[in-house]
């Protein structure tokens, strides 16, 4: 069924825990996306967590190949280190033009779930706001 | 149980986390009250693709869905960039 070559056990049961941890941290990130409340709470879900179990998933794939192949092989690092350096910058954009949309409409409190019927209404009244003016 | 039975089990049951991540973050992209949340569930979704890749990758013994891995992570970096500076000024490129 698998074309898994058999590795050692000292490989084999790393490589396992490594990408068993990394699933289930994946799965813990998505949850956060999904139950928690706001959008400032759901982004740290995908931006911290989901970076922790491709990090897992990444180290296994390296021994994995490392071992299988009896050479070095860390080309993974070229992933790992790319997903260590636009995960934050990701994280920070999406984070500042939320913080812009919301300020967008500033009758808003920020961090509440913007739905179409109020912001068209916050808009009206900064429209009559400015032509009061 | 032999190494090649406890990787396999391994990894099916990683592949069946990462499918049920991008379920979940499929639901949050479609229920998303804002566009942000949109976007923020489209760049989960990039992310558990490459990680899918990587598993397969594995699973096969195949060197090639590395490379595949790489291309996804490197477009939905670029994607989730130009949706986020869409949705902070309303123009990609100004």
């Amino acid at each position: 069924m698998s074309v898994t070559e058999s590795l050692p056990w000292w490989a084999a049961v790393p490589v396992a825990v490594l990408l068993v941890l990394g699933g289930l941290i994946t799965v813990i990130g998505t949850l956060g996306l999904v139950r928690l409340k706001d959008f400032y709470q759901r982004i740290h879900g995908p931006a911290i967590t989901i970076t922790l179990g491709a990090g897992c998933i990444l180290v296994a794939s390296m021994v994995y190949f490392t071992v299988a192949q009896s050479r070095l092989v860390v080309h993974e690092l070229l992933i790992s280190v790319f997903v260590l350096m636009s995960a934050p910058v990701v994280a920070m954009l999406i984070m500042r033009a939320a913080v812009y949309r919301d300020l967008r409409h500033h009758h808003r409190p920020l961090g509440t779930d913007t739905d179409v019927s109020c912001s068209a209404t916050s808009a009206d009244e900064l429209q009559r706001e400015s032509s009061r003016h | 149980m032999s190494t090649a039975t406890l990787l396999s089990v391994a990894i099916l049951f990683a592949l069946a986390c990462v499918v049920v991540a991008m379920l979940l973050s499929t639901l949050r992209l479609i229920i998303g009250p804002s566009a942000q949340d949109r976007v923020l569930a489209l760049d989960t979704l990039w992310m558990c693709t490459m990680l899918l890749a990587l598993m397969l990758g594995i699973r096969f013994g195949s060197q090639i869905y590395f490379e595949a891995a790489l291309l996804i992570a490197l477009l939905g970096f670029v994607s989730t960039i130009a949706l986020a500076k869409f949705l902070m000024r309303g123009e990609v490129i100004e």
